[in-house]
């Protein structure tokens, strides 16, 4: 076969015809693998949940809130034994990261106090920001965030001053640490506000 | 047979992408943090680099030569949008690690530069091993990088510690120790390639 000439009806049926295969292509993968993607997203969802989140008898999933606050919406996923709000876990987020956007689930006692984190996605800088998983629950040292509660500690970096800062910051990673807190500050709102509308208990603002 | 044979060999030592044309330097650089994420780059480049090879070689009579870079661009394309539906589906893991990459190879010039150069001119199996080849050669360059970054900075190899991290390079876990250690194994392939 010889090849085709390129007048304009050559052209514009032969890109026609690529696309139309393309589009025809992607729409067959993609509902092939919308079901799982789904399922999968579900999946680490449920695990980030249950893994931070104290002890519960309901489905934190299916019971999941939004809370508005300053025109930024965060998934309030709670956790409720014996039919009481024991605590809650908040999937939050900061957008000062050094490489942009932090998506952390916090889970929550019903006092407030954090107990445990999980980062989601972040795009920190290798070696450095990207510690946040773990630096920030070493039990030994005062940068840990565990265990303690936004209304009786500064979750700010020690180096803010204005702040009362009571963290310490990654080495070399200070715009990330920043970041990391404030989600930490925005899920502790986000579960004060939660805790007040769902008759849980009426905790303190954030220091 | 011995023709398509020389033709797979070409890609990976002779005509190197990485180490010879020094082609999609972009994706080189940015993903090679790890052996393993190299290793897994290379591998997805290579089945792309294999289909849109494959198709290209096939509709190559009906393409007209004007329309010819939109029509390899949007056949390649399909191909990575597809790669990367799947590895969302079913590969977790590797989405995690490589997620904002893999719609980055659309635009290496890899693939294109296959596709023009190659591919357009020659039958579907020449072809193909022609994108066995290149693919082969990139996931070996990939993951010789990703190695010698991830043993230089963080003291281990395909995740298992060799020795303890804090005597690391950091630097080479960053974008500057990826042009450091790119020259260097560039210029040692070169040596080597030299005396074969």
């Amino acid at each position: 076969m010889k090849k085709l000439t390129s007048t304009l009806p050559n052209m514009v049926l032969s890109l026609g015809i690529i696309t139309a295969f393309a589009g025809a292509l992607l729409g067959a993968v993609y509902a092939l693998t919308e079901e799982p993607i789904a399922r999968q997203a579900k999946a680490d969802r449920i695990a980030a949940i249950s893994e931070v989140a104290p002890p519960f008898s309901n489905n934190p999933d299916a019971d999941a809130a939004t809370v508005t606050l300053d025109g930024a919406d965060y998934t309030v996923y709670p956790a409720i034994k014996d039919g009481r709000l024991v605590g809650a876990a908040v999937m939050t987020s900061s957008m000062n990261g050094f490489g942009g956007e932090i998506d952390v689930m916090a889970g929550f006692d019903a006092d407030g106090t954090l107990r445990d984190y999980r980062v989601i996605k972040h795009a920190e800088t290798p070696g450095l920001g990207s510690k946040m998983e773990l630096w920030f629950r070493d039990p030994a040292a005062a940068r840990s965030v565990v265990g303690k509660n936004p209304s009786k500690t500064h979750f700010y970096v020690t180096k803010d001053k204005e702040q009362h800062g009571e963290i310490d910051a990654i080495t070399a990673a200070t715009i990330s640490s920043r970041a990391f807190l404030e989600s930490l500050r925005h899920a502790y709102d986000a579960y004060r506000e939660y805790s007040l509308q769902n008759d849980g208990e009426n905790l303190p603002k954030a220091i | 047979m011995k023709k398509y044979w020389k033709i797979i060999y070409n890609g990976i030592i002779p005509s190197n992408p990485v180490f010879v044309l020094l082609l999609g330097m972009c994706a080189t650089l940015g993903t090679t943090s790890s052996a393993i994420n190299g290793l897994m780059m290379g591998v997805a480049t290579a089945a792309v680099l294999i289909c849109s090879n494959a198709v290209i070689s096939m509709l190559k009579n009906v393409i007209p030569d004007k329309v010819r870079i939109p029509a390899f661009i949007v056949i390649i394309a399909t191909f990575v949008t597809a790669l990367q539906l799947l590895i969302n589906a079913y590969m977790p893991a590797l989405n995690a690690s490589l997620g904002i990459f893999i719609p980055l190879i659309v635009v290496n010039c890899i693939l294109l530069g296959r596709a023009e150069a190659f591919a357009s001119k020659n039958g579907v199996l020449a072809s193909l091993c022609d994108g066995l080849g290149t693919g082969i050669g990139f996931t070996f360059a990939l993951t010789l990088l990703g190695a010698t970054r991830e043993l230089l900075g963080t003291g281990s190899l395909f995740g298992f510690s060799i020795y303890p991290e804090d005597y690391g390079m950091l630097v080479f876990v960053l974008a500057p120790g990826a042009f450091i250690a790119l020259g260097y194994l560039i210029a040692l392939v070169n040596k080597l390639r030299k005396n074969i």
